[in-house]
């Protein structure tokens, strides 16, 4: 065994994979998960708990897993995270925990992430549940949304002891991890439904099909429903498009629309009632997770998918990990390309794109080089389906009928970073509401945050 | 759940039901939509809101049976539920945010098409609790189509009834209808239309030559109805606009009626062969040209 490099984690062949919506990464066994705890030299001061938007007791959970105790490793992890199953798969941890390891100065670090998975994934298989608390607060909290920032803040007001109630719009708990991320990457239900299980667990209620701001607004929830705090993660729902020609056209859909008929409504199975747009060609504007998402997607319904994207490869917000295995699967990346019109049929059917070569120029206010584009160099792409994969924002139903509640030019949410406390008392916000469209830790840590306030805010009531 | 506590076949495939949604219909205003599912498997459907009773805690729909989806949902009988319920979606009427006064100063017109009927009937009814008598003209392809012309009579100012095939109450198109009234010395100062996006097309192309302001609702393809998926963007004014959260009321005479006619049709093909398959069953083997 060589000390210095990561025990190989088992994955479907691309070729196999790219024809169905299996999970793509295989996960550990219990011994290639020891063998690869093993290798962590549990540092004194463990840089990758700092890397840990939730803090978690890395080499904690690390050192039962190298005794064989999965269930200890669990309880040490669920201490910090209510969603470790769904974290070992989606998490950036190559700019997180796994980016300060130690062990990668020299070699490659720690795979957190799939030790996490691991132990997760067993305590699944073996019912194994997160302990809940021992003394009832007597206090109602209502959270808003049930996607990762709202879970993990009523699942940790839930082991404080309050009586949490969270509020869905759709008709399944989960958010993002249920309509926005693929099952390939991220499987319903042997992962996402057990992770919101063992929420429910902790005595959390979900009361789906509740739109507030439509049905009940914030108000209600605290003078007429007895809540005495509310937490908001609703989340970055609303997608963006480019305001180019043609972009009514049928067959460009955003990223969020044909995620969510393939995610939440199950279009990618052929028994499902609902329709989804299975092109021939098709191009996905953007570069980010979701880009990847959509275009996987694509490829698994049938396609020959293109990634355009207006910057180069450096500049691609994906992670790594997600645009390797696009290429593997046979994506192809048209970078530094520009789309500019979409062309229709006289029926209104995309037939193409019109797009323009971009070269970089000087960094932008983000810090990365600005895209220009070059004079003379339109062309037109044949295509019959665009995504658009351009970024969300956050929905405005929750503070256009939220009296006292601030937001800023980007329609955030504004909250007190440290404890996610907002502008109207009571009220705390945390995740994509707040921050704009980020990652599913990121939002897990500001729920986590946010729960803390909470306690703080209703323990000196 | 949501149970069905009352189902009716206003005319052939036309179903009415109360259906107990206490959130719903303690918050919805005349104008606003639901979204139903009918079990674990069944899509998102769109649905306006016919009626609401606050106290019962029940919401009426009205639905016709035109895809897969709502086929199935018409096999529901009293005592089903749906598994899901959502809403009020949308912006309620404009009606309703106006100064009851300069409510009472307007001659209000309301042109129903088709199962249109059943989302007027609520603002027609507002209208008439605040003591404001609207004329509505509803029109249906035939006699045996048309519904809710007790209850719209009850409630309106005058009713004036069309068939198509002139089988009942006036002949020919709603637009017949509202330019023969407006000939016989009728002036409005607003036209409320709901039906097929065809109807309304013609009948915001009528209004706008006669100059009178109309306010048209849109029933495009949706998923989730809340904003973020895009699906039902329309054309208003040269700016796209989400029928879902910036609807579905808009000025009609701003719609982009030829590109919401064409975009109603990205999943036709599909969705006619779910209807096939549902029809046929398992003798389904083609012949609709799509297998």
């Amino acid at each position: 065994m060589d000390v210095l490099k990561k025990v190989p984690v088992r994955e479907q062949d691309a070729k196999v994979r790219a024809a169905n919506f299996e999970e793509v990464c295989l996960g550990y066994n219990k011994e290639e998960a020891m063998e690869e705890a093993a290798r962590c030299i549990n540092c004194k001061n463990a840089q990758c708990v700092k890397g840990c938007p939730v803090a978690i007791d890395i080499p904690g959970f690390i050192e039962k897993l190298k005794e064989g105790d999965v269930e200890a490793a669990y309880q040490v992890i669920s201490e910090s995270s209510a969603l470790p199953a769904v974290c070992g798969r989606v998490c950036p941890q190559e700019s997180q925990c796994e980016g300060k390891c130690i062990r990668g100065i020299k070699g490659e670090p720690i795979s957190i992430g799939k030790l996490e998975r691991f132990v997760a994934d067993w305590a699944g298989e073996n019912g194994v549940k997160p302990q809940s608390a021992k003394e009832k607060k007597g206090k109602k909290v209502a959270v808003i949304g049930s996607g990762p920032a709202g879970l993990t803040c009523a699942g940790d007001l839930a082991k404080m002891g309050y009586d949490v109630t969270i509020f869905e719009a759709l008709h399944e708990p989960g958010g993002v991890l249920v309509y926005g991320i693929p099952e390939f990457r991220l499987p319903k239900e042997a992962v996402v439904a057990k992770e919101i299980e063992n929420v429910k667990s902790l005595g959390v209620k979900i009361e789906t099909n509740v739109v507030i701001g439509k049905a009940v607004t914030i108000d209600e929830l605290m003078d007429e429903e007895g809540f005495s705090a509310v937490f908001i993660g609703s989340g970055a729902g609303l997608p963006k498009f480019m305001g180019i020609p043609g972009e009514n056209a049928n067959g460009v859909f955003s990223a969020n629309e044909y995620l969510t008929r393939s995610n939440l409504m199950k279009a990618f199975d052929e028994n499902s009632n609902t329709p989804i747009m299975r092109g021939k060609k098709v191009a996905v504007v953007g570069g980010g997770n979701v880009a990847m998402d959509a275009a996987r997607t694509a490829l698994r319904l049938g396609a020959e998918v293109h990634i355009v994207y207006r910057r180069s490869e450096e500049e691609l917000p994906a992670r790594v990990e997600e645009v390797h295995h696009a290429k593997e699967e046979g994506i192809l990346f048209d970078l530094l390309t520009n789309p500019t019109e979409i062309l229709s049929d006289e029926k209104g059917w995309v037939t193409g794109m019109k797009c323009i070569r971009m070269e970089l120029g000087e960094p932008d206010d983000s810090g990365r080089r600005r895209p220009v584009e070059i004079p003379d160099s339109e062309f037109t792409m044949e295509v019959d389906t665009v995504i658009m994969s351009l970024g969300t924002s956050p929905n405005p139903l929750i503070s256009s009928t939220t009296e006292g509640l601030e937001i800023n030019k980007w329609k955030c949410i504004v909250a007190d970073e440290a404890n996610g406390k907002t502008t109207k008392e009571g009220v705390y916000a945390g995740g994509d509401a707040v921050t704009g469209a980020a990652t599913v830790i990121l939002a897990m840590g500001a729920g986590k945050a946010a729960a803390k306030g909470i306690d703080e805010y209703l323990s000196g009531k | 759940m949501y149970k069905i506590l009352k189902k009716q076949e206003l005319a052939a495939n036309i179903y009415l039901m109360d259906v107990e949604a206490k959130r719903v219909a303690k918050s919805c205003q005349p104008g606003q939509f639901v979204i139903v599912r009918m079990d674990e498997e069944g899509e998102r459907i769109p649905l306006t809101i016919c009626d609401y009773d606050r106290t019962a805690g029940t919401v009426t729909i009205v639905f016709q049976t035109v895809g897969a989806g709502t086929g199935m949902m018409a096999e529901l009988n009293e005592g089903d539920a749906f598994h899901d319920f959502v809403g009020p979606l949308g912006c309620a009427s404009e009606l309703v945010s106006e100064e009851i006064e300069s409510l009472r100063q307007k001659k209000i017109v309301f042109v129903a098409g088709g199962v249109g009927a059943a989302p007027v009937y609520p603002q027609v009814k507002w209208l008439h609790e605040q003591g404001v008598d609207a004329d509505v003209i509803v029109g249906s392809k035939t006699k045996d189509l048309l519904i809710l012309e007790k209850e719209m009579e009850a409630v309106a100012g005058n009713l004036y009834v069309t068939t198509d095939d002139g089988s009942y109450g006036r002949s020919g198109m709603v637009t017949q209808t509202l330019k023969d009234l407006v000939g016989e010395g009728k002036t409005y100062d607003l036209c409320i239309a709901i039906g097929p996006m065809i109807m309304m097309k013609f009948v915001c192309l009528l209004t706008e030559e006669l100059g009178i302001p109309t306010v048209v609702s849109l029933n495009p393809i949706m998923v989730d109805g809340t904003g973020m998926c895009g699906a039902c963007r329309v054309t208003v004014g040269g700016k796209v606009k989400f029928a879902c959260v910036d609807g579905p009321e808009f000025d009609g005479h701003a719609v982009n009626f030829d590109e919401a006619m064409r975009r109603q049709q990205i999943y036709k093909t599909q969705e006619g062969r779910a209807q096939l398959a549902l029809e046929e069953g398992s003798t389904h083997h083609g012949g609709c040209g799509n297998c």
